[in-house]
């Protein structure tokens, strides 16, 4: 949200990363820094709905689509959200894609590509019915 | 008294919200402060992204929905 902009227009797509200490965890907010700068969706602070701010919870249950981004399957970013009962998102996991989890911070401009291409993708469908619950 | 604070820049969707908030308000006879936050750098303390908002006593109910008056009257109450 800038001056020019009060964000009430509709049609937000909300991006959340799990940002998290590991090479696909970092892609997750490549990724996400990437597809806000692309006009994507809004990249978000999933720290704050971890923090159950209250704002921050009531922005994401407003957006009319949520992206979810897991450098792996331990799922912090969806157990975040489930913690929070936000469900109905599209979900899109790093590990899943091939990528091999590090505690390595060189970052292939392969794998941001590949999981921005994984994420476009997720955005052409409805949210998958898994996370839906 | 409930403080609510109505979160936009004051586009048709921020003023609607808060003519419906001030209508739900009367409705139910609470006793209330309504005060509309129009400053972005004031709004983005809020933690919200999106507008309209609204605030009760603090904390934020809603935000980019317009909520009909019987959803805004649960808010508030």
């Amino acid at each position: 949200m800038t001056k020019d902009n009060c964000c009430c227009s509709g049609g937000t797509t909300t991006i959340l990363a799990c940002s998290g200490g590991s090479n696909v965890g970092q892609i997750t907010n490549e990724v996400a820094k990437r597809l806000d700068v692309a006009g994507v969706g809004k990249f978000f602070c999933l720290a704050g709905v971890g923090g159950q701010i209250s704002g921050m919870l009531a922005s994401v249950e407003g957006s009319d689509r949520v992206l979810v981004i897991d450098g792996c399957p331990v799922a912090c970013a969806k157990k975040i959200l489930a913690a929070a009962d936000l469900d109905g998102y599209n979900y899109v996991v790093v590990t899943d894609l091939g990528i091999e989890k590090a505690h390595d911070f060189t970052l292939s401009e392969q794998d941001i590509e590949r999981v921005m291409s994984a994420c476009k993708a997720s955005l052409a469908n409805p949210p998958a019915k898994e996370v839906q619950q | 008294m409930k403080n609510l604070q109505v979160l936009g820049t004051g586009c048709p969707k921020c003023k609607k919200l808060a003519e419906m908030t001030e209508q739900a308000a009367k409705e139910l006879g609470i006793e209330y402060e309504l005060t509309k936050v129009t400053e972005i750098s004031e709004i983005m303390t809020f933690g919200i992204m999106l507008t309209p908002g609204l605030a009760v006593d603090g904390e934020v109910k809603v935000a980019g929905k317009l909520p009909s008056v019987e959803d805004i009257k649960k808010m508030i109450a």
